[in-house]
């Protein structure tokens, strides 16, 4: 096992133009939703996980599970091992459970979602409606704890194919939420899975049958509204033999002084010659230029290629949240199965990431890339940290890794870990890394041919984090887009 | 019609250096091509960057209007959608980004700032396809990344081919026709030369006569020294050619 770290940091020089731009960015998602809500109590006990299962109406099975998970959580540590500062945070001022108070009955169409909501969805841009027929996406969207729609439903069932809140899915296919969840990701897999097994609230669930290949794209938006409340979704995805299928899912959340606690947890399952591609489009409330305030991200995703030939590709595009701690992992189980990761991650004022993956070589000829290109700016610190593990019977096993880190300014990081384990002698493990700064000659360049100090910037980060934004979706590749020009220029209100 | 270029007493320093330009005169109307000359170090390049706006300069005295105002009160963005262009003596590479969507954007801020619409996919690809054919270059550094891996001479081409869509008002070659080999300097002077213009005035920064057997200039002007030391019309480029500088530079 090697642990290499590489550290940039710059002297200060005559970088006026750049730090003219790297500056407080506008948060454009920081509007606040006027809705009674009906939230528990702070603190988490036993009682609180009860009080979630009960509100959801859970079978006993659900509720054991989740008390298990509660009890193990309560001997586990947060992990140190990331590269992040972060102030001890307490667990019991934050309260585990919000819904909207008049979705109490659940609505059963979008006439009866409450129109304050449509309204927040509209802000956020997300197409629900109308707008989804022309975008010709399906959306799930969770809004602080409760699913509040899912479009096209009807549609999707036609195909056998199951798109629906995480709640509605123990309720309606319990056999299947009980045969994958926890699946993937155990209940004791770590500190945060743990507390997300207890008292996660929703999220959404796909399940795509055998030979079926979803004609749509799958979305979930993620939103935070209410104060001092943490959000706590979970994600079963499971595509089938010989079945395909393409989500995504977006993140936003209000303004606030306080942090906000998000543990959420993304299970996928792959079985033979399936393929799933996951993309997220991070943007979560990153706190103010002075590190007040923001989303703490702390999210385990892993998918299992469960059959042979099966493929997972996790696309991200991460600019939001003050920490975030993530890594979108891959067992390739299955002979054949392949693994992809390809991230942009954004840190920009106070903002710290530590993200990567884990490719988990296991199956014979299995193949791994992973391409993650890493943006630090002002005073933001940026980890790349990645696993590579080849086990001893996997045969012909190979592995890509690409970490590129760009500096703009002088007061920001960039470090790069890479793990690799490597058990068998045929293994085949390439391991690449490059750190360059953004020249004073490549923005002078861009403005002598026109293009504003942050014109210039957002295209050659764009240039820079191509081989990522050209994995999204084509529509959301265009809001990636935007969102790093956003992130950066502190000249979007 | 008024001058597009009136230099006066310009005298600028690298920041916190030395000071180059010592005191540069020069005016330049529409449709004229001038020729600045000299031996290395004498400031030629400083004097294209400084009216560029290139960071790292400091005016320290001296005016310089273009079509009569004030340019150096301009930030070097404004400059270029105003019609400064600066071909590069070192075309920089930015990775990733495409060279047709990296024009687009050149070309529509600049349309922006005139009040003009911009240009649509397919309206842009008809301006590039005539502006092809009118400098009679190929179109196979188009889909690439800005620079990214071109040679010498392709980095050139591609400048002047920039130069082409944006139709600036006043050009400035900063050395264009450093390290190309004879065909690619004549495929650069070629366009150069199609891109000569009524409403346009061009000003050639160069080491070297070659240049000028293939762009013939109005004007030639030596500056050695920080200063403009002596001037003539198209056969003091020829003249130069067999006397050198250095008696020019003895004087100033």
């Amino acid at each position: 096992m090697s642990d290499v770290t590489i550290a940039e940091r710059f002297s200060p020089g005559p970088e006026d133009i750049l730090d003219s731009i790297v500056q407080a960015e506008g948060y454009k998602y920081g509007f606040f939703t006027e809705i009674e809500a009906e939230e528990a109590p702070p603190g988490l006990n036993e009682d609180i996980v009860r009080f979630i299962s009960a509100k959801k109406g859970e079978p006993a099975w659900l509720l054991d599970w989740r008390l298990r998970a509660f009890r193990r959580w309560q001997t586990m540590e947060p992990p140190d091992w990331a590269k992040l500062d972060i102030a001890p945070i307490d667990y019991q001022a934050a309260s585990y459970y919000s819904a909207p108070k008049s979705l109490k009955d659940a609505p059963k169409s979008l006439d009866e979602v409450d129109p304050e909501l449509l309204k927040t969805y509209e802000k956020l841009g997300i197409p629900l409606g109308e707008r989804a027929a022309l975008a010709g996406v399906a959306v799930d969207a969770v809004f602080d704890s409760v699913s509040v729609a899912t479009t096209y439903k009807d549609k999707l069932g036609e195909l056998g194919i199951i798109f629906c809140s995480f709640g509605e899915a123990v309720r309606e296919h319990p056999e299947l939420v009980r045969r994958y969840l926890g699946s993937v990701v155990p209940v004791a897999d770590n500190f945060f899975a743990a507390l997300n097994s207890a008292v996660f609230s929703d999220g959404s669930f796909v399940y795509v049958p055998p030979g079926v290949r979803c004609p749509m794209e799958l979305s979930t938006y993620f939103r935070i509204n209410a104060a001092k409340t943490g959000q706590f979704e979970r994600t079963l995805l499971i595509a089938d033999k010989g079945a395909y299928v393409s989500y995504l899912e977006g993140c936003t959340a209000p303004q606030r002084d306080e942090n906000q606690l998000h543990a959420a947890v993304v299970e996928l399952v792959a079985m033979e010659d399936a393929e799933i591609k996951y993309a997220t489009v991070q943007n979560w409330y990153p706190g103010d230029a002075d590190g007040k305030g923001g989303i703490y991200n702390f999210v385990t995703k892993r998918g299992a290629c469960r059959g042979d030939r099966a493929k997972i590709s996790w696309a991200q595009v991460e600019t939001g949240s003050a920490i975030t701690w993530k890594y979108p992992s891959c067992l390739l189980e299955g002979d054949h199965s392949v693994g992809a990761f390809y991230s942009v991650a954004i840190t920009n004022n106070r903002q710290q990431a530590d993200t990567g993956t884990k490719m988990i070589h296991i199956g014979r000829n299995t193949s791994s890339t992973v391409i993650s290109k890493g943006i630090s700016a002002g005073r933001g610190q940026n980890t790349y940290r990645g696993q590579v593990k080849v086990l001893s019977n996997a045969d012909g096993a190979r592995n890509y890794t690409q970490c590129d880190s760009l500096l703009i300014g002088k007061s920001c990081g960039a470090h790069t870990v890479p793990y690799i384990d490597v058990r068998h002698p045929g293994a085949k493990v390439e391991h690449e890394a490059t750190t360059s700064k953004i020249s004073d000659e490549q923005m002078f360049y861009c403005q002598q041919r026109g293009l504003t100090a942050e014109d210039a910037l957002s295209l050659i980060v764009n240039g820079f984090c191509k081989e990522v934004l050209n994995e999204l979706p084509m529509e959301f590749a265009v809001e990636a887009q935007k969102l790093l020009a956003v992130s950066l220029e502190g000249s979007v209100g | 019609m008024d001058n597009i270029l009136e230099v006066r007493g310009l005298h600028a320093r690298i920041t916190g250096g030395r000071e180059v330009l010592k005191g540069i005169d020069l005016t330049v109307a529409p449709g004229e091509v001038h020729a600045i000359m000299g031996p290395n170090g004498a400031g030629k390049s400083t004097l294209s960057s400084v009216l560029a706006g290139k960071p790292g300069y400091e005016v320290t005295d001296g005016s310089v209007l273009y079509k009569g105002v004030d340019l150096l009160a301009m930030p070097p963005d404004e400059r270029a959608r105003e019609g400064v262009f600066l071909a590069f003596q070192y075309p920089v590479e930015i990775p990733g980004v495409n060279n047709m969507y990296f024009l687009r954007a050149a070309l529509n801020a600049g349309r922006r700032q005139r009040g003009q619409p911009e240009l649509d996919a397919q309206q842009f690809l008809k301006a590039v396809k005539e502006k092809l054919k009118l400098l009679d270059i190929g179109d196979d550094l188009l889909r690439r990344a800005v620079n990214v891996g071109f040679s010498g001479g392709e980095k050139k081409r591609n400048e002047i081919f920039q130069m082409a869509m944006l139709e600036p008002n006043l050009a400035l070659l900063d050395e264009t026709d450093s390290g190309l080999d004879i065909d690619a300097l004549r495929t650069v002077s070629d366009g150069v030369n199609r891109l000569r213009d009524p409403g346009r005035a061009i000003v050639m920064v160069t080491h070297y006569q070659r240049l000028l057997d293939y762009v013939v200039p109005d004007h030639v002007h030596v500056l050695a020294d920080g200063r403009i030391v002596a001037s003539g019309d198209k056969h003091f480029a020829a003249e130069l050619e067999r006397t050198g500088y250095a008696h020019l530079c003895d004087a100033a």
